[in-house]
């Protein structure tokens, strides 16, 4: 570790304005989630929202209403967003391939077909063990695309990794699909595909907490090796790092954060994509801020897509991963454009 | 001597051509047969035969003519339809792994689907014959926009840039035909996601009617053309060299590989990965020369969808699944194949 010393590159970090991010991020984070509170079918005032929560009276319906419902809910979009969004990073950072992302490079869906067959073989099944099975799903769709993606000819480059990616996928949906109308839960599994965190209890959210915030602080501890993985293996070989202990922790993390997101709202892609880009070209190239940033940012991210989601066409809810999505692909677009001497 | 050599390995490979599409078009009567019998009410093969000369019975007759026949009719044009828009585009794009719904091009057409059942009061019989029309709309706009957003002066069109760029936009468009289904009122809502999923059962005559048109007119017109898509296939500076007008054929064949698509869509939904495999299949069996290619990718489509549409149809009896579930099942592996071949 200690040969990893700053790497002097061309390109700077900025801390000052990483940790302007980090702090005007958490402040706008807390308005969101007051914000996600008090929006909905019911409109509720936000003095309320802030008796409710700090005062709480079980006899009151809005009071109710904010306790079991809307606080889950914003409180889960904010760690799902840090989660995906954090997982993007740790990808981006450890494969140098701009187009890494969990929904892309099949974690997302491995997921969805673990949880497929969950539902089908083991109805009933407690959300621990649940979320357990989601973990294996994503390391079994990771696993799947990345070792096709290096058995090809000719190597790992970022876009046969995003084609394997897409055929791992469809393969994986087409099977969870076909799985969910054998044993007929689709009901249940529709749910996980749109993407929502409308369902969301505080069961959901006392499992998937510890996982999170977990993979956050690990994420953390990580990102000094990530930040020289970033510079290149042999680089980072030669800078004394143990590449394939770093590479083996980092996907450890990302399964964890990115099964625990999935298993409790379903495939939503692209935050993991856009948001460490966004993080990059703001806070600059080293992953000690990076990943923090990238963490408040995707909170952000999801909060307020979840708002927009409520707000576009009430009393209906838009799906929060087609919203998401929406957003997404301009983006990814605009990547596969301008990286065209990695991507050609 | 050297021509007649030429002329005989012509002859031979005029012969194997016509073997292979005899064994396609035997396998395809088969599979016919078989899923005559396939479904909830059994039909035996001789029962078939007695109904489809007319001595069945009233049953019989109403479940071969009005259930089982249209749904195999349409699920063998539909195939043959995106695997010859699939071996266009593989021809044009000179890229291995073009396939319509891939490319987005399907789900382009889907879009269009939506928008207009959403906007179109539900009445009968005239939105069938109007469907493929607004696909092929969608189909196009969808195209023109993954071509110019892939194309690149000088380079013209890279084969992995096209599929990324393809796999975006189809991401993008999913996500907002995810938007647009939830606005629909329930029982659009119920059409838009059987669809959606990729689907031949809502199958009767109208569609095959809707779609009969469009093959009847590119099939032929792509026949034509075979010739120019052998010559685009040999690239740019060679085709040129041959008196080639590459820019004005390439966009003519598009619009046509497109229109097959756009059509199939319409009627079966999005179905994946046909336009990949029948086109493979096809080249392995007769060889890349368009003129047979494109009728043995015709029928290996067709085949393929026909068999995907009976296993979907027996897997779960009584209950079926919507064949773009069977067909990503078997056509995704082959893709990751080829993805690593390549």
């Amino acid at each position: 570790m200690s040969a990893a010393s700053k790497p002097k590159t061309h390109m700077q970090t900025r801390p000052v304005l990483a940790l302007f991010i980090l702090l005007g991020g958490l402040i706008l984070l807390a308005l969101g989630l007051t914000l996600s509170i008090s929006v909905g079918a019911a409109d509720i005032h936000l003095l309320t929202v802030w008796e409710a929560v700090f005062h709480f009276q079980p006899d009151l319906t809005q009071h109710q209403i904010i306790q079991e419902l809307r606080l889950p809910r914003a409180l889960c979009g904010a760690m799902v967003g840090a989660g995906f969004a954090v997982a993007g990073a740790i990808m981006q950072g450890m494969t140098r391939n701009p187009l890494a992302d969990p929904g892309l490079l099949g974690v997302n869906a491995g997921s969805g077909f673990a949880l497929a067959l969950c539902f089908a073989l083991w109805p009933g099944l407690p959300f621990p063990y649940v979320i357990l099975f989601s973990f294996l799903g994503a390391g079994l769709g990771a696993g799947l695309v990345y070792g096709i993606g290096s058995l090809a000819k000719g190597g790992l480059t970022p876009v046969r990794l995003a084609l394997a990616g897409a055929a791992v996928s469809a393969l994986l949906v087409a099977l969870s699909e076909g799985v969910a109308i054998y044993y007929q839960v689709g009901q249940e599994l529709a749910f996980w595909y749109a993407g929502g965190v409308a369902g969301t209890t505080w069961l959901h959210i006392r499992i998937m907490f510890p996982w999170i915030v977990a993979g956050l602080i690990a994420a953390l501890m990580l990102s000094r090796s990530i930040t020289v993985l970033s510079l290149g293996e042999e680089m980072a070989a030669g800078l004394g790092q143990r590449t394939g202990r770093v590479k083996l922790a980092g996907a450890v993390i990302v399964l964890i954060l990115a099964g625990a997101a999935v298993s409790t709202v379903g495939m939503i892609g692209f935050i993991g994509l856009v948001i460490p880009h966004v993080a990059r070209f703001l806070v600059g190239v080293d992953y000690r801020w990076i990943i923090p940033c990238s963490a408040v940012l995707g909170s952000l991210l999801m909060v307020f897509a979840d708002i927009g989601a409520r707000m576009i066409n009430p009393p209906y809810e838009t799906p929060v991963g087609a919203l998401i999505s929406l957003i997404g692909v301009p983006f990814f677009l605009y990547l596969a454009r301008r990286e065209r001497r990695e991507l050609g | 001597m050297k021509s007649m050599q030429a002329g005989t390995m012509e002859h031979r490979r005029k012969i194997r051509a016509a073997q292979v599409m005899a064994v396609l078009g035997a396998l395809i009567l088969a599979a016919f047969l078989i899923s005559m019998n396939t479904g909830f009410i059994k039909l035996s093969p001789w029962d078939v035969m007695k109904t489809l000369v007319g001595a069945g019975t009233e049953k019989q007759e109403l479940v071969l003519f009005d259930f089982r026949l249209p749904r195999i009719v349409l699920s063998v044009l539909v195939g043959a339809g995106l695997a010859v828009s699939g071996a266009i585009l593989q021809g044009v794009s000179r890229n291995a792994l073009a396939d319509p719904g891939l490319l987005g091009i399907s789900a382009g057409a889907g879009l269009a689907v939506i928008l207009f059942i959403s906007f179109y009061p539900m009445t009968e019989g005239a939105p069938v014959y109007l469907l493929p029309l607004c696909a092929f709309a969608g189909a196009s706009l969808t195209a023109a926009v993954i071509y110019s957003l892939a194309f690149r002066k000088g380079q013209g069109v890279a084969p992995t840039r096209l599929i990324l760029v393809g796999i975006a936009v189809s991401a993008g468009i999913s996500a907002a035909m995810i938007v647009l289904t939830i606005k629909l009122n329930p029982e659009k809502f119920q059409f838009v996601s059987v669809w959606l999923a990729g689907s031949i059962w809502g199958a009767n005559w109208h569609f095959v009617m809707a779609l009969l048109p469009w093959l009847m007119i590119l099939l032929p017109y792509v026949m034509v053309k075979a010739r120019v898509l052998d010559i685009l296939r040999l690239g740019e500076p060679l085709a040129i060299g041959l008196g080639t007008s590459t820019e004005r054929e390439r966009i003519r064949l598009l619009a046509a590989a497109v229109g097959l698509a756009g059509a199939s869509v319409a009627v079966g939904g999005g179905i994946g990965f046909v336009g990949l495999i029948g086109p493979h299949l096809a080249r392995r069996l007769v060889g890349p020369h368009h003129q047979y290619l494109i009728p043995a990718s015709a029928l290996a489509g067709g085949l393929l969808l026909i068999v995907a549409d009976t296993l979907a149809r027996w897997i779960l009896q009584p209950s079926e699944i919507p064949v773009g579930i069977v067909v990503a099942i078997i056509g995704a592996p082959y893709f990751i194949y080829l993805l690593m071949k390549t």
